[in-house]
């Protein structure tokens, strides 16, 4: 399916990717070739296949409910591009 | 060069449990060639500091005769694994400046068990790429040429950096991830050996996500040998990745027998590609003829959801990438871009800090996950994965391993096959199956390309059997008997 400027613009605000209007065009022709070249895909008869949910046949494992790691802010806070009193800053959201 | 650098894995562990020479030594001769071949632009961050603490420390230990497995061996690593308090940054500028307060439990596992590291490797950024030209920090240079060419190759991807490293005797080897073929196909465009074993078998925890299903840690050396080696320091179970498996891990080095008499070697119809050059069927053929030489036997299979598998890829690892690289929001660490209001800094960050191809991946992951056409695009390429793996367990009711050439061509120059993105995609036809069903798989160099260049034939097994993997590559290695060497 061919992927037309608008689509282009919603799937980016979707992805919160900040795309100029000039671009828009050329990523339009660029994903439309992949998902034309994708399409073949749909000969394949899939009536009854389950879709695959786990690569190695393993059942997830369970582990005992509790804390075992933390009280590590200041590293973690280390690699913040803004921080204030301990904890991650970004811009105003409410007025 | 050195001759310290000339060593194998294996020679180098086994000299300086002998004392021919310190840790030190070797680690300085690496670093020495590391400064040498700055020109590869094979690292992005080196660690000579670091590289000759650990070899003081390893020295310290083998007086002691108390050597850990890898003890003193000097290492790249892949900028995509976790180095605690060194920059990691997927080659990405959305990681600028990240230095991560803890490390990755494979390059854990490798400084426990004695490695030294030399520094961080090169690779596509995120990881998405089969060039290393999607590196922000440019890109990475193949240590071969054609002959009677001078022009620069590139090494293949995402993997580049580490096996350009280990080609150019940098590093005795080097730690690589492979989600589509990223382990394999450098390691076949640069002459080495590149395994990416059973998903599961070793953690991904500490390592920048890609794809999480498909995404698989793994080696890259210059033999057989040293890949069981290396992979043995690196597997094992861990309780921080909930995909990690609760398996023992064998002894890989031990599998290395020689013997392949009687093994059932499959020989997929469906991988004679269309355009296929006459020189990969021959390197295939010549394959063929030595496992059969050394006493097994092939027998022809089919894997007929192998024509499905690049685009089924294309759906899933996208996917996979949108999800997981929506946590690079100018928040906690990376860059940030400034903007309005917070939605408007989001958006300027994630478009100043990701690359073409890295938005393109997410672009196309965020659509097929969109409301309305989920099902249309990841619920059917996630039911034709469970075909292609199915196709696989079919194929080993009738064979122990499957053996196909790695790559449809060798090494190309930089900027070709860039003018559309599938061209570039289908570098990985070979090894993407694989990774879908999470199977170990090896390439091995075994022959020269009519202009000079290696080619790598590829070893699939079964999940966990690592072993038949390592033990047919080691038959079809001594066959090979690569000898050649690139010319910087």
């Amino acid at each position: 399916m061919a992927l037309d400027k608008t689509i282009v613009a919603r799937i980016a605000t979707l992805a919160r990717i900040k795309v100029s209007d000039s671009e828009l065009e050329s990523l339009a022709g660029e994903l439309s070739g992949i998902l034309a070249w994708i399409e073949q895909l749909n000969e394949v008869d899939v009536t009854g296949v389950a879709p695959m949910t786990s690569v190695a046949h393993m059942k997830m494992p369970m582990r005992e409910d509790k804390v075992t790691d933390g009280g590590d802010r200041d590293a973690i806070l280390k690699n913040a591009p803004q921080e204030a009193r301990g904890f991650f800053a970004v811009p105003k959201v409410v007025e | 060069m050195s001759e310290l650098t000339r060593l194998t894995l294996s020679d180098a562990r086994d000299g300086l449990r002998a004392k021919k020479f310190s840790a030190r030594e070797l680690t300085e001769a690496h670093l020495d060639a590391m400064a040498a071949a700055r020109s590869l632009n094979a690292f992005v961050t080196e660690t000579p500091d670091q590289a000759l603490a650990m070899a003081a420390a390893s020295d310290a230990k083998l007086a002691r005769g108390e050597g850990a497995a890898l003890e003193g061996v000097p290492l790249a690593i892949k900028d995509l694994f976790c180095t605690k308090d060194v920059l990691t940054t997927a080659c990405s500028r959305i990681l600028e400046g990240f230095k991560p307060p803890y490390e990755a439990t494979v390059t854990a596992k490798l400084w426990d068990a004695g490695a030294v590291m030399l520094g961080k490797t090169s690779l596509d950024e995120f990881a998405m790429g089969s060039s290393n030209a999607t590196s922000c920090h440019g890109p990475v240079e193949n240590p071969w040429r054609r002959r009677g060419d001078n022009r620069p190759l590139v090494p293949g991807g995402s993997s580049g950096g580490s096996a350009a490293a280990v080609a150019a005797r940098i590093a005795l080897g080097a730690t690589g991830t492979d989600t589509g073929g990223s382990i394999r196909q450098p390691a076949s465009f640069c002459g080495v050996v590149g395994m990416k074993p059973t998903y599961g078998r070793c953690s991904r925890w500490g390592v920048v996500a890609f794809a999480s299903s498909l995404d698989h840690p793994g080696p890259i050396t210059r033999t057989v040998r040293d890949a069981a080696l290396m992979l043995q320091a690196m597997s094992g179970h861990d309780p921080k990745d909930s995909t990690s498996a609760p398996v023992p891990v064998p002894d890989f080095a031990a599998s290395l027998t020689g013997d392949i008499r009687g093994l059932k070697i499959g020989v997929p119809k469906e991988y004679r590609v269309d355009g296929m050059p006459a020189e990969i069927e021959a390197l295939w053929q010549r394959g063929v003829e030595w496992i059969k030489s050394a006493g097994a036997i092939p027998v022809e299979i089919s894997l007929p959801m192998t024509k499905y598998a690049l685009a089924t890829y294309y759906i899933i690892a996208p996917a996979e990438a949108s999800s997981n690289l929506a946590r690079y929001d100018g928040v906690r660490f990376g860059l940030r871009v400034p903007g309005e209001s917070l939605d408007a800094m989001y958006e300027n960050t994630r478009a100043a800090g990701f690359g073409a191809e890295v938005k393109r991946r997410i672009l196309i992951g965020t659509y097929v996950l969109s409301a309305g056409y989920y099902d249309a695009y990841y619920l059917r390429a996630q039911k034709i994965r469970t075909l292609i793996a199915q196709d696989f367990e079919q194929a080993f009711t009738r064979c122990d391993a499957i053996l196909t050439p790695t790559t449809p061509s060798p090494a190309f120059a930089l900027g070709e096959k860039q003018d559309d993105p599938i061209t570039m995609y289908l570098n990985d036809v070979f090894t993407v199956p694989a990774d879908l069903a999470g199977l170990p798989a090896i390439s091995l160099p075994a022959g020269l390309s009519d202009d000079g260049l290696p080619l790598g034939l590829h070893v699939i097994g079964r999940a966990f059997d690592e072993e038949t993997v390592f033990r047919v590559a080691a038959v079809l290695e001594s066959a090979a008997n690569f000898t050649a060497e690139p010319t910087r």
